[in-house]
């Protein structure tokens, strides 16, 4: 009994073997049990990054690698000669959808003028936003892509974690091997990571329509899923989606960026919920390469790199920004700047267009600068660390997974191939040809009826071949695996090492009949076969490898010399190569329109130092500034442009009547090249509204214009948060052709929506204050909330006096204030009334009859305010208009005869008092912010330009600085040109020129005159 | 009781001016009017300070310094007296309700070969639009037919009309082509990495002008051949053009669009205008050389791509005038709907344009595009007396403000809905 159980324990402590060959797959055949027991002997093995054994032998059963050393084969493996060869642990790709299947959309998603989509369109028990498919677990989906894995194994991996590249929230991946056996046998993790995005791939549902919609689906997500969990809510049933995405947190979380500035607000978001994102980025990380490093997140970069595009035709290069052809040169250098700022990177083959071109990039990468420790660390242990999997692959060790590569040589050097790709123990084979070097001087003996010649054959590369008699005659090779095919014509007056492609048929160039041709087999140092020779008879012939040929083995790597494309802030055109500083300035005898009592100030000097205005008044000493002589220009505060659209990715979330959860400071573009355009125009702070998609629309983000800061850093730091508001015709989406199904279609559905969600904000508010703990927190109400307690304020898009009237009836009765109306292009019908609820008014000088609710609007609207006692400011909306706002101030001294002094103000001091920031910004006061603009003449004047633009005592525009920024964008896109034309003909892939687009966002209220490569946001449907 | 009474005229007139429709159109020029004092702009090039302008049957009678005439004078000290301004391109009269009243709209007609569509039967001199120009100084504009590729005529109205055989000034001077895009899909900022989507832009846009050249062929050859059995009426519609009693107007704004206008003038023999020509500064000199005019519609326009010179519309005038070519100042932001024409000749004027020259753009320039230059767009004797008097620069927004107006001697009323709702508000308010 006793000796029965040991022998039990025994077989099972010893005999896993046995005990794991059991199976329950019936086999159709006589069982072939294999144990898979190979040595790998002579080889240069590269066990990890930082240990490489020379002359050693590698043994590997059962699919794992059981010993490596300087070692003894043992003497029942099948031993593998790899003298020559290098064994490295194969790849890792941690970014693939290998074996899922694409998700297919049925059909479009959001579009201003489309239908629209409220739920979701998922079966059973899920989330109510179909792009958060936490459910989903890629493992579900699996099955092997036999010529997928192969293609992937060619370029050197054998591990990927895959996933279902569909939604914002995508559920989880597996890790499994690229072999070719029962998906039972190659999954190494059934559930590895958890994947994310902010596109909403597939999904048909209209919300979210917006990047800064995404960015909220995916918070409110985060805090639902804890509610979930907390409280499982009895009203909310099941709700697998987010069941999952609580089970899935632990795992690591791979979020799926297209840019730098994607990376940074993913790991944002990240961070406001305690989650590191692993991120996948879009691989213009370099161009903010500090902000890159500063989120801490490790990375996954592809090696796509952009095309060529066919610039030949200047008519067709004009279009080609400079921004994407410096992108163009300098994304092969994405991965080495990553490696000098130290961030943890792994590196993926996916998004290329053709796999194969994954190692050539991936050498283009290494001659831009990535080291080829830092490669492989890249290709290995990163992703296995990250996946948590490095105790099974990544290197080269007792007890790992046998997942390894035999190549020629280094991986990494142009001319090795590989050979072999090992996955579990069992052999792919990749480039057996390519793999046998062939290259060496021959001694050909033909042996045939006229007796036996000898000749000297030469072969170079594999491919090329002459044979060396009198003269040296190009011959025809061509080897295929084991056999070898050669011909020559003993006539022919052949070049030294002619290029030719084995398989190109430039074998008819050979006379018919004078050619020795020639079969045999290849067998290591000697070739023998049969052939024919040139007058048809057969012969025999051998080859006998004699010695190599004299000369380079290898070509050596040209490392990029010439200068690159500079890296400057922001990354296109106008950008600043070194951003600039504040500044100790002195403006000297100006005539200063000061927006205070004193009124215009003649022969003035003002200085400006530590971002503030230090000082005001006449010949003050220079006190060691920069002194800017002003004597017969104009100084004033920055203009405010209290209604813009520009530096944003997204604008309008239009999806749902009420979006006060989207926050357009979410997505701000610090890029965008109306900034610099509108500084040129004197513009220095700029409120940043959502459109007028719906009625309750996004939270705004107020800006200086620093150009070049990134997106964090333009922002106007300390001031209250406005809201956008929006009513009439745009709200009840009375432009669309297709009809609307959104609530509301009139402005009575209008005033319900509004005193909807002041109610609903209410009892919110009340259910916070009980001291309840299952409320869930709503980010919608949370911002409605706010609203309610004057801690958020109502910028309201409106045109007519019955919809500005009805706002104003549902402030009073909700208790809140409509801090100002923006457009109120009817305000001057009740301007009485605006003014007793205490609304500022922000409008356009003249626009109307763009639109039925627009036809009454007049340019005495303005002046008419103004005189009523109302804070009129004049506002854009309009990315070219902004660039002249002191002109449509002007207009308003012509339409209703306004002051100069206050028609000046209506784009300056009254903005900031309409935002809260009149103590910060609006006039030249000592101890104001130095946000003030130099003019050639009076501001007022159609003739005055800006020649200093100055934020925080920084010099932003500099008129004459901007002549050689023209100058050097005309130098350097004409050496890109040059560039691009020179890659085009030494046979780089070229595609025809795509011309840059320039998206112009704005409230979808009227058409506008934009350039003419305009994109209308709503072409951009996520 | 004066007041009341005072009140009940006002509400009367209120009433009257909320439906515009006590704006009369004027009746001919009876009085000889003398306007003096000024600083008169003749488009010419001078500039007569003090100057003396006698207007006489419609007509411009005298310009210079002194006049032995007699009639109604106009002081117009301080003032400055320029040529009536001349909107080149519009669709004026045809739309109403930019968007989302699609019954208020007439501009743009279905099909590709519309050769016989004439804009001026369509043309609503009621519009609520028209007025707002004339007070801005505006008297005459030509009405474009929009659409596909061959829209139709075009024809040059006078802003004071009952209707639109009253409005004409000159019938049919335009036929109008749409150049295709001709440009390359774009790549989208936000998805760099898909492919081009959409097939050859270029080639596309090629075929459809080749098959507008078939068109013009097969129209010369069918106005050649003497006995018809069947009227065309799109190819009957393209006589004056052959004859050149009529210009193609080509609207074409990248360069590689220009020059196929300037193809079109070459193969065809045929008076060749561009209109847009955001790119025209580009090809400049080989419009000189073709005598190819242009258009410029998009003045306070956002450069055409990021790298282009951030003030590149608004120095192009100076560009263009540098190289000789004649052009016009258009005004085509539908958003301000075409009243800001001066001032954009005033970006012009501080991006480099002589002040004279800005005002040629907006006028003789203009005549001269559109086949009118004879009767009008200059102060010049015998020519119309299309005048307007500003209470200062034209070209700045501050003093831009028209006093007075004629058109064909006639003196016009300034007013408009706007001014009258100004009115009606300032009475409610009681405010100045």
């Amino acid at each position: 009994m006793k000796i029965k159980l040991l022998l039990a324990i025994t077989i099972l402590l010893c005999g896993t073997t046995i005990v794991s060959a059991q199976t329950t797959f019936p086999v159709n055949d006589v069982a072939d049990a294999r144990t898979g027991y190979y040595a790998f002997t002579n080889a240069t093995i590269v066990k990890d990054g930082k240990t490489t054994l020379d002359n050693a032998t590698m043994v590997v059963k059962d699919g794992k690698i059981q010993a490596i050393g300087k070692i003894a084969a043992p003497e029942d493996a099948v031993v593998i000669d790899c003298k020559g060869r290098f064994i490295y642990p194969s790849f890792i790709d941690m970014f693939s959808d290998y074996g899922i299947p694409v998700p297919q959309r049925t059909s479009g998603g959001f579009n201003f003028f489309g239908p629209q989509q409220f739920t979701s369109n998922t079966k059973g028990p899920v989330n109510w936003n179909q792009a958060i498919r936490s459910e989903v677990n890629a493992i579900d989906l699996f099955s092997v892509d036999a010529a997928k894995a192969k293609q992937l194994r060619d370029q050197g991996f054998g591990t990927v974690l895959t996933h279902q590249k569909d939604g914002i929230a995508r559920g989880t991946g597996p890790v499994v091997l690229l072999g070719d056996e029962k998906e039972n046998l190659l999954i190494l993790k059934d559930k590895a990571a958890a994947f994310y995005s902010f596109s909403k791939g597939t999904s048909t549902q209209s919300y979210p329509s917006s990047i800064m919609g995404s960015v909220a689906l995916l918070r409110q997500t985060f805090i639902d899923a804890d509610w979930y969990k907390k409280n499982k809510p009895q009203k909310e049933g099941l709700n697998l989606s987010l069941e999952a995405w609580n089970n899935s947190a632990s795992l690591p979380q791979v979020f799926e960026s297209t840019d730098k500035w994607t990376d940074i607000r993913a790991d944002r978001v990240g961070d406001e919920f305690g989650v590191q994102y692993i991120i996948k980025g879009g691989g213009d990380e370099y161009q903010r390469i500090k902000e890159i490093a500063a989120t801490k997140a490790p990375f996954v970069i592809t090696l796509n790199y952009p095309e060529t595009q066919n610039v030949a035709d200047p008519a067709d290069a004009r279009f080609v920004s400079l921004k994407d052809m410096k992108h163009w040169e300098l994304a092969p250098s994405n991965p080495a700047y990553m490696e000098k700022e130290g961030i943890s990177f792994a590196i993926s083959a996916a998004d290329l267009r053709d796999i194969k071109s994954f190692l050539p990039n991936l050498r283009k990468a290494i001659e831009n600068g990535l080291s080829e420790s830092a490669a492989f660390d890249a290709l290995t242990k990163t992703p296995a660390t990250l996946l948590k999997i490095y105790d099974q692959v990544g290197s080269l060790e007792p007890g790992k997974t046998a997942n390894f590569l035999i190549s020629t040589g280094n991986i990494f050097d142009e001319n090795t191939t590989i050979v072999e790709n090992w996955v579990q123990g069992k052999q792919y084979d990749v480039n057996k040809t390519g793999a046998r070097n062939l290259e060496g001087q021959y001694k050909l003996t033909l042996n045939g009826t006229e007796g036996s010649n000898n000749y000297i054959l030469a072969i170079k590369k594999n491919n090329q071949a002459n044979v060396i008699a009198k003269d040296t005659l190009t011959a025809q090779f061509k080897p295929d695996g084991k056999l070898i095919s050669l011909s020559f014509s003993a006539k022919q007056q052949g070049k030294t090492f002619l290029t030719q492609k084995p398989d190109s048929s430039s074998a008819g160039r050979l006379s018919s009949g004078s050619a020795i041709r020639l079969s045999g087999v290849d067998y290591g140092n000697i070739w023998e076969g049969v052939g024919t020779d040139a007058n048809g008879n057969t012969l025999t012939w051998t080859a006998t490898f004699e010695k190599e040929l004299p000369g380079k083995k290898d070509t050596i790597r040209k490392k990029t010399t010439a200068a690159l494309a500079k890296i400057t802030y922001p990354f296109g055109s106008y950008g600043n190569e070194k951003m600039p500083e504040q500044e100790t300035i002195l403006f000297k005898n100006a005539t200063v329109i000061t927006n205070e009592k004193e009124g215009r100030l003649t022969g003035t000097d003002v200085l400006l130092r530590n971002g503030k205005i230090a000082q005001i008044g006449k010949n003050l000493p220079t006190q060691g500034a920069r002194v800017i002589d002003a004597t017969g220009k104009y100084l004033t505060p920055g203009i405010i442009d209290e209604h813009s659209h520009i530096a944003a990715f997204s604008i309008n979330e239009g999806a749902q009547s009420v979006t006060s959860e989207v926050r357009i400071g979410d997505n701000m573009n610090p890029e965008d090249i109306n900034i610099y355009r509108q500084l040129s125009g004197g513009v220095t702070t700029s409120q940043i509204l959502h459109g007028s998609a719906n009625t309750i629309g996004g939270q705004a983000q107020l800006i200086k214009l620093r150009w070049g800061a990134d997106d964090e850093g333009i922002k106007f730091k300390g001031a209250d948060p406005f809201i956008k508001f929006a009513l009439g015709e745009n709200v009840k989406r009375t432009a669309q052709t297709t009809g609307n199904a959104r609530f509301p279609d009139t402005r009575m559905g209008v005033e319900e929506v509004l005193a909807d969600a002041f109610q609903r904000a209410k009892d919110y508010e009340a259910a916070l204050k009980s001291g309840r703990k299952d409320v869930r927190r709503d980010l919608e109400l949370e911002a409605l909330v706010e609203i309610l307690n004057n801690r958020r304020f109502i910028t309201c898009h409106s045109y007519v006096q019955s919809e500005i009237l009805a706002l104003i009836n549902v402030a009073e009765k909700y208790g809140f204030k409509v801090n100002t109306f923006t457009h109120i292009l009817e305000g001057y019908k009740v301007a009485d009334r605006i003014k007793q609820h205490g609304s500022n008014v922000s409008t356009f000088s003249d626009w109307w009859a763009y639109k039925q609710e627009v036809k009454d609007a007049i340019a005495y609207n303005a002046a008419i305010m103004q005189k009523m006692g109302l804070n009129v400011c004049i506002n854009s909306d309009d990315a070219e208009m902004a660039r002249r706002l002191n002109q449509e101030a002007a207009k308003t001294i012509k339409y209703g005869g306004v002051s100069e002094d206050e028609a000046f103000k209506m784009v300056t001091l009254n903005p900031a008092k309409a935002l809260h920031i009149a103590d910060r910004v609006g006039s030249i006061k000592v101890g104001k912010d130095a946000d003030v603009v130099l003019w050639s003449h009076d501001p007022l004047s159609i003739y005055a330009k800006a020649l200093y633009t100055v934020v925080d005592g920084t010099i932003f525009f500099d008129r004459e600085k901007d002549e050689d920024r023209r100058k050097s964008i005309r130098e350097e896109r004409n050496r890109l040109i040059q560039k691009m034309l020179a890659s085009s003909r030494s046979g780089a892939f070229t595609v025809p020129v795509r011309p840059t687009a320039q998206v112009v966002l704005h409230c979808e209220d009227h058409e506008q005159n934009e350039g003419i490569l305009e994109v209308d946001s709503y072409d951009e449907s996520l | 009781m004066k007041k009341i009474i005072l009140y009940i005229v006002l509400f009367f007139v209120s009433i009257n001016l909320l439906a515009q429709d006590d704006i009369y159109p004027a009746g001919p020029q009876k009085e000889t009017i003398i306007i003096k004092n000024g600083t008169i702009h003749t488009a010419t090039g001078a500039v007569i300070e003090n100057g003396v302008l006698v207007l006489k049957n419609g007509k411009i009678f005298s310009v210079g310094k002194a006049t032995s005439e007699s009639g109604t004078i106009i002081d117009a000290t301080g003032k400055h007296i320029y040529p009536g301004m001349i909107l080149a391109g519009t669709d004026l009269g045809l739309k109403e309700i930019g968007s989302g009243v699609r019954g208020s709209n007439d501009y743009n007609e279905l099909g590709d070969y519309n050769t016989s569509i004439r804009s001026l039967v369509a043309y609503n001199t009621d519009s609520r639009v028209i007025n707002t120009l004339r007070s801005n100084g505006i008297l005459l504009a030509n009405v474009d037919p929009q659409g596909s590729l061959l829209t139709g005529s075009s024809s040059v109205v006078q802003l004071d009309a009952w209707n639109w055989e009253d409005a004409v000034y000159q019938a049919d001077n335009g036929m109008h082509l749409n150049i295709p895009r001709m440009m390359q899909p774009f790549r989208r900022f936000f998805m760099m990495q898909q492919g081009t989507g959409g097939g050859n832009l270029v080639q596309e846009g090629i075929s459809k002008i080749e098959e507008v050249e078939r068109f013009l062929k097969d129209a010369k050859a069918y106005l050649n051949t003497a006995r018809k059995t069947e009227i065309n009426l799109k190819f009957e519609a393209l006589r004056p053009l052959f004859e050149k009693k009529q210009k193609l107007f080509v609207h074409a704004d990248i360069s590689r669009q220009i020059l196929m206008a300037i193809d079109f003038a070459k193969k065809f023999d045929i008076d060749v205008v561009v209109v847009g020509g955001s790119d025209s500064y580009l090809v400049a000199d080989l419009l000189k050389q073709n005598n190819i005019p242009v258009i410029l519609n998009a003045m306070h326009n956002l450069p055409v791509l990021d790298d282009d010179d951030i003030d590149q519309p608004f120095k192009t005038p100076a560009m263009l005038q540098k190289a000789g070519v004649l052009f016009a100042i258009n005004d085509n932001h539908s958003n301000s709907r075409y009243r800001n024409l001066p001032f954009n000749a005033g970006t012009a004027v501080a991006y480099g344009l002589d002040k004279e020259q800005a005002l040629q753009a907006l006028t003789i320039n203009a005549a001269k595009i559109l086949g009118i230059d004879k009767k009008t767009g200059s102060i010049e004797v015998g020519k119309d007396a299309n005048i307007i008097i500003s209470q200062g620069d034209l070209f700045d927004m501050k003093s831009s403000v028209i006093t007075d107006a004629f058109i064909q001697g006639r003196k016009i009323d300034l007013n408009n809905k706007q001014t009258q709702l100004y009115e009606r508000y300032r009475h409610r308010y009681g405010i100045n």
